[in-house]
């Protein structure tokens, strides 16, 4: 069991809902990476989604595709970010997914790069634009370096595609709960109680429910729905705001920890 | 080619988000029922015929050949279409299509703006809500395609991101497709993305090809000995090749933009400085640094100015069958003004790409032997930006209507 695995079987043996957070890796700088990665620790998040900051994120909303700017910037590269994985894992065992745009492992080489993300200590890869028809490698690669591929559900996805995908899955299935790129909503889908029962129709995986929860409330309403909720752009766009503030680590964490309590508080609650 | 699941060997396939993946699946069945009915074809045909004007005439470009003292060229028209460049082929074929599906909002890319009037045109037609996608670069080298798509009633919207040109425009139209998916078709205008794409677009510009093969074989009673066109995404070089490719004694040149020469960020010539990777839902050729981040590009030709070349011509290139130049702005700017002067004819800058290739090459050859070149568009859209870059920008107002230099 690698550490997303241990952690939801956590979480399911004492009934809580987990929470998932994203921040583009290099915004402002790596060290900051490393920095909210301690403090999202001790906040109580559940699994820390990296994203490495492409040049054509095509799958990302405007505040995402500004914060791989900034990444790119600062200089951040793949094998930087692999680097502060492996630096945040002298002080933390906290879950780590690498979301990730499927050029730049293919550049490196599967192989390769999944070789050096396990050493590293990453648990899981998310690659946006990389559809299971076209993984056969990448997921005996995967299996074999006890990584878990994450794969996305979405609202347009067919139930025979569902079950194909679910038969696939490992460690948790991210429900995108709706159509479009990542960021925040006003409000949330009506129609995510429904979806997530079609997949645990196909899986006994948790179910991660993200793409624009951008408060407390929300969190607290879609975790009666999911397993765990991904909050991503409201905390990205929170980062944008202070930059290279000193207090960047401590007021973000301020936030996700507000966000960790809602959580908490739907898990009371039967789902 | 390609394999079911849409790859050239190993180019294509489809790499898209999960949103995509089930209406790229179902724009696939659709697509290859239209394919095999009839009252399709029978439309589609109508249009090409009536409204856009095909056949285009193979015309037998006299003067430049005698100048050049080599292979006779002839010259596929498909500036003649309306509208003004091959783009309308594909994008006519995909609006009946949207339509079929059921769909009532229509979106493209665009980089010379030659598709995106190509789809805001054949929008308005149907009677379609069009939104084209434009880098702001774009918008400015050619404000005139824009002023037309904006006459057509399509909203054009100015994409800020990154250099601000085709590549740019690609990545916003895709968003706003997994946005907008179950109401909206996006219209891609060239021979790249994911599966079905490539073999869509290029089974609708192949109306190039066997209009050629069959004008070549009336006029001269033979195939030609090469075929030359410009490769941007490369739809109008596929168009004019894929009719000819079982053809051994075809060769085929595609020629890409050279910009300021093989200088990293200063071209866009896929073959010449570019490696394997995935961009925009294909594993293609691109231009990527070490660590798979997409390189700039360069080209005075904002439809060649791209990162990425359709999957199908990377298989081509590597099975040799298809060979792939480049020419420099310099080299095309050239050919831009000696077809305007040699055969009164002014082409798309990215038309002149094709046509600097074959100057290179005409006089190295056999007066017997044929060459097809593509004139995919006009130049009317170039002529602002060429005027400045060639000294012929001076007041035309104020009595100065003199020849201009060279
Ligand atoms: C006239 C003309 N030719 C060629 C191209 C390049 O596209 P493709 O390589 O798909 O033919 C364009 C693109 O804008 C164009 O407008």
């Amino acid at each position: 069991m690698n550490r997303i695995e241990s952690r939801f079987a956590r979480l399911r043996s004492q009934q809580r809902k987990g929470l998932v957070v994203y921040i583009g890796a290099g915004d402002p700088h790596l060290e900051a990476t490393r920095q909210l990665a301690l403090e999202f620790d001790q906040a109580g998040v559940d699994v820390l989604e990296l994203g490495v900051p492409f040049s054509d994120p095509l799958a990302d909303g405007v505040v995402n595709q500004l914060a791989a700017q900034r990444g790119l910037a600062s200089g951040t590269t793949p094998s930087s970010v692999l680097k502060t994985v492996a630096d945040i894992r002298r002080d933390s065992q906290i879950p780590i997914v690498l979301y990730i745009y499927f050029n730049l492992l293919h550049r490196v080489g599967l192989d390769h790069f999944i070789a050096q993300a396990a050493a590293a200590g990453v648990d899981g890869l998310l690659i946006l634009d990389l559809p299971p028809e076209e993984a056969d490698d990448y997921e005996a690669l995967m299996r074999k370096a006890g990584m878990c591929p994450i794969w996305l559900v979405a609202p347009t996805t067919p139930d025979a595609r569902i079950e194909r995908i679910a038969r696939r899955a490992q460690g948790f299935i991210y429900y995108v709960s709706r159509e479009g790129v990542t960021g925040m909503q006003s409000t949330v889908s009506t129609s995510i109680g429904d979806m997530t029962q079609r997949i645990r129709q196909h899986s006994q995986l948790p179910i991660a429910v993200g793409f624009g929860i951008s408060n407390p409330d929300q969190a607290r309403e879609v975790a009666t729905h999911a397993d765990a909720i991904v909050v991503g752009s409201a905390i990205v766009n929170r980062i944008a705001q202070l930059g290279s503030d000193p207090t960047l680590a401590a007021q973000v964490g301020a936030f996700v920890r507000s966000l960790a309590d809602a959580v908490r508080s739907a898990s009371a609650s039967p789902a | 080619m390609p394999d079911a699941e849409g790859h050239f060997g190993p180019f294509g396939g489809r790499y898209v988000p999960e949103t995509l993946v089930y209406p790229l699946q179902q724009l696939e069945e659709e697509y290859f029922r239209a394919q095999h009915d009839p009252a399709f074809q029978q439309e589609l045909d109508y249009y090409l015929r009536e409204f856009v004007g095909r056949p285009t005439p193979l015309y037998r470009a006299a003067r430049l050949t005698e100048e050049l003292g080599g292979a006779r060229i002839y010259l596929k028209r498909e500036d003649l279409l309306h509208t003004g460049a091959h783009k309308i082929n594909n994008a006519l074929g995909q609006v009946l299509l949207a339509r079929r599906m059921g769909k009532t909002r229509i979106i493209a890319e665009t980089g010379a703006g030659q598709h995106g009037v190509a789809t805001a045109t054949v929008a308005a037609m149907f009677g379609f809500q069009c939104v084209i996608y434009m880098g702001a670069v774009d918008c400015e080298r050619q404000a005139l395609n824009v002023y037309r798509m904006r006459m057509l009633g399509a909203e054009v919207v100015p994409v800020h991101a990154g250099q601000k040109t085709l590549k740019e425009a690609v990545n916003e139209a895709m968003r706003d497709w997994v946005t907008h998916i179950r109401s909206t078709h996006y219209i891609l205008g060239t021979a790249y993305g994911a599966h079905p794409y490539p073999v869509m677009v290029r089974n609708f510009h192949r109306v190039i090809g066997d209009e050629a093969r069959r004008q070549i074989l009336e006029q001269e009673e033979r195939l030609p000995d090469l075929l030359m066109a410009c490769v941007g995404g490369g739809s109008n070089a596929i168009g004019l090749f894929y009719p000819f490719l079982n053809d051994p004694g075809v060769r085929m040149i595609g020629v890409e933009a050279g910009g300021l020469g093989i200088i990293p960020e200063q071209h866009a010539a896929r073959f010449h400085g570019g490696s394997l990777g995935v961009l925009q839902g294909t594993r293609s050729y691109i231009l990527q640094d070490e660590h798979g981040q997409i390189q700039m590009t360069h080209s005075v030709s904002a439809g060649l100015d791209y990162a990425a070349v359709g999957p199908e011509h990377a298989w081509l290139h590597d099975q040799g069958r298809v060979e792939y130049a480049y020419a420099t702005d310099e080299k095309a700017l050239e050919a831009f003004m000696r077809l305007a002067r040699t055969e009164g004819i002014i082409p798309a800058l990215e038309s002149a790409h094709a046509v600097a290739e074959a100057i290179r090459i005409a006089p190295t050859m056999r007066k017997e032997d044929i060459i097809v070149i593509n004139l995919s568009g006009r130049g009317d859209k170039d002529v602002m930006q060429v005027a400045e870059k060639v000294g012929l920008s001076g007041s035309v107002s104020a009595g100065k209507c003199g020849s201009g230099s060279s």
